[in-house]
C-alpha cells in the first residue's frame, strides 16, 4: 500500500512577476505531523494554495491515497479531506460553538416526520427547522474523542485564540479531512496556550489525520513535527525526519546562507526622561499604569494576551480617550486626544496589527509611506508629491526597500516588506517616542532581524524605544527594563541584569483579584 | 456641434451629482439623499426666485447653502454618530424631501424671474450652454481636489483603511462631515440648476438621481468599498449614461426600455469589472 497519504510532485507556478515555485515534491504519510517552514515569500503559501484549488498549478500533480485530483477550490478540497486552517480565523462569533462546527451542513430535525402533513418540512431545505440538541451531541461527541475540553454551547466570542483554533480542528475533522493544514497556528495564541493546541494535534495524529503544519517559530517546529519539508525561493531544498534537524541546521537550510543567531545589544547611553505617564487609566481595562521613558533607552512591555499592553500604548497615543493620568513629554504636560495630537509631540505608534490597523491594502507604497506626513509636505493645501518622494528616499533606503516600486500595491508585498513599509510611514514623521506593538510577528528571520537592527539604530539616534513583544528571547534581548502587565496593571519592572523568563511569566500572570472581571 | 451641447446638457445635472457623490463613496460612504436634496433646494430656490423679490444671488446661494447643510448634518451622523451612511442618508433623504413637499405645498412653485431662468438657460461664446460650463467646472474643482490636495489623498486614506488613516494622525471625522458636506452642496447646485432649467421647483423633481449619480461613480470604476477610483472615470461613465440615453431616443427606442439596459450595462461593468480585482479571489 502506498505509504503516503498525500503526495505533491513537480508542482510550479509562475506569476507574472516570475516563477515562485520550481518542482517541488512533498510527501505526507498518514497520521503525520509535516512542519513546512521557509522564509516569507519561500512559496509555502502558495504551495497550499495550490493544494487547496485556490490557485491553479502550471505542472505537477497531486494525489491522495493515490489517486490524483485537481481541486477546484476549498469546497473540493473539503470534499476531498483536506481542510485548511486559515492564519486568521472568521468564526461566527455570536453563534455557539456547535452551530460554528456545524455551520453550512446543519443537522435537520426529523422529528417532525411523524406528524403527519409536518414530515414535508423535512424537506424544505434552507427553510427546515435546525436540530440544535443533535448539533450539540455530536459536538460533543467530538470534543471527548479529542480531548477537548468545551462547552458546545459556549458563545464563540468568549472564547480564546486557542480555543477558537480548537473549534476550527473538530470542524474540520467533523467534515471527515485526513489532512488539516494549519497555517501559522500559533502566531495568535499566547505561549501557555500552545501546549493545550498541540496536545490536541497530538491525539489528530494518533487517529491517523495528517497535519501539514506551518509556522516561522522553529521551537514549535521541533516540539510538534514528525517530518520537517524546507522551502526556499520556491524549491524544496530539504525534507526529512524531524530528528535529522537541528536548529543550525533548519535555519541554515532556511536562508540559504550562515545565520547570525544572536544580536548583542547596542550600547547606548541613557539620557533624560522623554516621557513620563502617571496614572494612565482607561476604564477597566487600563488601570493607573506609571512609567517613564528615556532617550537612548528600550523599555519592553511584557504580559499575556490581553492584560492590556496594546490598549496602554493606544491610550497613550489617543485612540482611546484616558479616563485618568497625567502624560508628561520632556517635561511639559500634555493631552493627547487624537493620534494627530501624539503624532505633534513627535510620539509613533507602529500598532499590533499591520493589515487591520497599519496599512491601507488598497492603496500603493508610495501613498502608504506618506500618509502621515501629507501635510507636512504639502504647501497651501496642495500635495507635493516629488517632496513626499524625496523625504522617503533615505528612510527607503535604510529599510532595503529601495527596489520596491513605489507604485506597487502594498497588498502585493511580502509581510516583512509591509511591516518596513509601516516602519517607514512612522520615522518620516521624525518621532521621537516610537512605540512598536509586536513588530516582527509572522515575520521570518531576516525581516525580523531587519528590524531589531532598526530599533538598536533609534535608540542610537537618542529616541526612546516603548516595546511590546509576546517573544520573550526578543524582548529579553532589545530591552533595558522590562515592565510587566497583568489585567490592565503594572505587576512589576525588572532591570536587565536580572532578566529571567521565569519571573517575568510569574508576574504576567493574572491575579485571581482580576480574574472575575 | 449643437447636438453634441444638447448632449452635454443632458448630462450636466447627473454629472455634476456624480461628483460629489464620487467623494463620498471613494471616502467608503454613500449618500442617498442627493436626489431629495434637489428638489428641495429647487423649491428653496424658485420660491426666492419670484420677480422683483430677492437679489438672484440670494436665490442661488441659499439653496446652495442649505444643500451643504443637510450634506453637514449627514456627515456628522456618520462621523460623530457611528450611524452608517445608507441608514443616515436614507433617512436624511425622507426628510427632506417631505420638507421640500410641505414648503411647496405640494405643488411646483413657479413665476420665476427672468434672470433666474438665464441662470441654466444661457449660452456662452460659440454655442456653450452655461450648464456645461457648470459641469466642466464642478469635474475641474473636484479633480484638482481629489488629486492635487492633501484633502483629497485623505479621502482615499480613510475609504482604503479607516482605522490605519486614524492611526496615521489623519481626522477621519473631519473628513467624513467634508465629503458628506460637499455632496450636500453640489445636490444643492443642481437643485437650482434643475429649478431653473425646468421653470419651477418641483418637490417631486431629482426622483431617482442618487441612483443615477451612484451608478455614474460606480460605472466609472469607483469601487462601493472605498478607496479607489478616479475622478475621469466618473467623468467618462457621466457622459456615457447621457450618451446612451440620447442615442437610444434617436433610434426610437422607448424610454421603458432605456432603464433596462442602462441597467444592464452597469450590471456587466461592474461585474467584468469585479472579476479581476474583488477581494478573496
Amino acid at each position: 500500500m502506498n505509504p503516503y497519504l498525500l503526495e505533491m510532485r513537480g508542482i510550479s507556478k509562475r506569476y507574472r512577476q516570475g516563477p515562485v515555485l520550481h518542482g517541488v515534491d512533498l510527501a505526507v504519510g498518514r497520521g503525520e505531523v509535516h512542519a513546512l517552514v521557509g522564509a516569507n515569500g519561500a512559496g509555502k503559501s502558495t504551495l497550499m494554495k495550490i493544494l487547496m484549488g485556490m490557485t491553479a498549478r502550471d505542472a505537477g500533480e497531486i494525489r491522495i491515497a493515490g489517486r490524483p485530483v485537481r481541486f477546484r477550490g476549498p469546497g473540493e478540497a473539503l470534499r476531498g479531506g483536506i481542510a485548511m486552517i486559515h492564519q486568521e480565523l472568521n468564526p461566527v462569533l455570536d453563534l455557539e460553538v456547535a452551530e460554528n462546527v456545524f455551520l453550512g451542513r446543519e443537522l435537520r430535525r426529523s422529528a417532525l416526520g411523524g406528524m403527519g402533513g409536518l414530515g414535508a418540512l423535512g424537506r424544505l431545505g434552507p427553510l427546515s427547522f435546525i436540530d440544535r440538541g443533535a448539533m450539540r451531541r455530536a459536538c460533543a461527541v467530538w470534543f471527548q474523542r479529542l480531548a477537548i475540553d468545551l462547552s458546545p454551547t459556549a458563545l464563540m466570542r468568549n472564547l480564546s485564540s486557542a480555543q477558537r483554533q480548537l473549534v476550527e480542528i473538530v470542524k474540520a475533522v467533523s467534515r471527515s479531512a485526513r489532512i488539516v493544514v494549519m497555517d501559522e497556528p500559533t502566531s495568535a495564541i499566547p505561549g501557555r496556550e500552545v501546549a493545550v493546541l498541540f496536545e490536541r494535534i497530538a491525539v489528530l495524529r494518533a487517529q491517523g489525520v495528517s497535519v501539514i503544519f506551518i509556522s516561522h517559530r522553529l521551537e514549535e517546529v521541533f516540539w510538534i513535527a514528525d517530518r520537517i519539508s524546507v522551502l526556499r525561493d520556491g524549491a524544496l531544498v530539504a525534507s526529512d525526519a524531524a530528528a535529522a534537524f537541528d536548529r543550525d541546521t533548519l535555519v541554515r537550510h532556511m536562508v540559504g546562507q550562515e545565520p547570525r543567531t544572536v544580536l548583542p545589544k547596542a550600547v547606548v547611553p541613557i539620557g533624560r526622561v522623554l516621557l513620563e505617564v502617571k496614572g494612565l487609566s482607561w476604564g477597566r481595562r487600563v488601570r493607573k499604569v506609571d512609567f517613564s521613558l528615556r532617550s537612548g533607552e528600550i523599555l519592553g512591555l511584557a504580559g499575556l494576551v490581553g492584560a492590556g499592553r496594546s490598549e496602554t500604548v493606544e491610550t497613550l497615543f489617543g485612540l482611546h480617550r484616558a479616563s485618568a493620568g497625567e502624560v508628561w513629554i520632556q517635561g511639559v504636560r500634555r493631552t493627547i486626544r487624537s493620534p494627530k495630537a501624539a503624532i505633534r509631540h513627535r510620539i509613533a505608534l507602529v500598532t499590533e496589527d499591520r493589515q487591520l490597523t497599519g496599512l491601507n491594502l488598497l492603496g500603493t507604497v508610495a501613498e502608504n509611506l506618506a500618509v502621515a506626513t501629507l501635510g507636512r509636505c504639502a504647501s497651501f493645501g496642495f500635495s507635493r508629491r516629488a517632496r513626499e518622494h524625496g523625504l522617503a528616499e533615505s528612510c527607503v533606503r535604510r529599510l532595503g526597500l529601495q527596489a520596491l516600486s513605489r507604485n506597487a500595491l502594498v497588498s502585493s508585498l511580502s509581510a516583512g516588506d509591509q511591516q518596513k513599509v509601516v516602519l517607514a510611514k512612522w520615522l518620516l514623521t521624525d518621532p521621537a517616542i516610537v512605540i512598536f506593538d509586536e513588530p516582527t510577528r509572522g515575520l521570518d528571520g531576516n525581516a525580523r532581524r531587519d528590524i531589531h537592527l532598526l530599533i538598536g539604530e533609534l535608540v542610537r539616534q537618542g529616541k526612546a524605544v516603548l516595546l511590546i513583544s509576546s517573544e520573550l528571547p526578543e524582548l529579553m534581548g532589545l530591552a533595558d527594563r522590562i515592565l510587566v502587565m497583568a489585567g490592565g496593571r503594572l505587576t512589576g519592572e525588572i532591570p536587565r541584569e536580572r532578566f529571567s523568563q521565569a519571573q517575568i511569566m510569574a508576574l504576567a500572570s493574572p491575579f485571581t483579584e482580576v480574574a472575575h472581571d | 456641434m449643437t447636438d453634441l451641447m444638447g448632449l452635454l446638457q443632458q448630462a450636466s445635472i447627473n454629472g455634476i451629482l456624480a461628483m460629489g457623490m464620487m467623494f463620498v463613496v471613494i471616502s467608503g460612504g454613500i449618500d442617498l439623499s442627493v436626489g431629495a436634496i434637489v428638489a428641495f433646494t429647487g423649491v428653496i430656490a424658485a420660491s426666492l426666485a419670484h420677480p422683483g423679490q430677492h437679489a438672484l444671488i440670494v436665490a442661488i446661494l441659499a439653496p446652495v447653502l442649505a444643500g451643504g447643510l443637510v450634506g453637514m448634518f449627514n456627515g456628522i451622523s456618520v462621523a460623530r454618530g457611528g450611524i452608517p451612511a445608507f441608514m443616515v442618508t436614507l433617512a436624511s433623504m425622507l426628510m427632506v424631501r417631505g420638507a421640500a413637499l410641505s414648503l411647496g405645498h405640494g405643488a411646483p412653485v413657479l413665476n420665476l424671474s427672468q434672470g433666474f431662468r438665464a441662470v441654466s438657460g444661457g449660452v456662452l461664446g460659440p454655442g456653450v450652454p452655461c450648464l456645461v460650463l457648470y459641469f466642466a467646472a464642478v469635474t475641474a474643482i473636484s479633480a484638482v481636489l481629489l488629486r492635487l490636495t492633501v484633502f483629497g489623498r485623505r479621502v482615499y486614506a480613510t475609504g482604503g483603511n479607516a482605522v490605519a488613516a486614524a492611526v496615521s494622525g489623519i481626522g477621519v471625522p473631519g473628513i467624513r462631515i467634508a465629503v458628506y458636506t460637499l455632496s450636500g452642496l453640489l445636490a444643492g447646485f443642481a437643485g437650482v440648476l434643475l429649478a431653473s432649467r425646468t421653470l419651477s421647483g418641483s418637490p417631486s423633481a431629482g426622483e431617482g438621481y442618487e441612483l443615477n449619480a451612484i451608478a455614474a461613480v460606480l460605472l466609472g470604476g469607483v469601487s462601493l468599498h472605498g478607496g479607489v477610483g478616479t475622478w475621469y472615470g466618473t467623468l467618462l461613465a457621466a457622459l456615457l449614461i447621457a450618451v446612451l440615453g440620447h442615442g437610444l431616443d434617436r433610434l426610437n427606442v422607448p424610454p421603458s426600455c432605456h432603464l433596462v439596459l442602462l441597467g444592464l450595462i452597469i450590471y456587466l461593468a461592474v461585474r467584468i469589472d469585479g472579476k479581476g480585482k474583488g477581494p478573496g479571489r
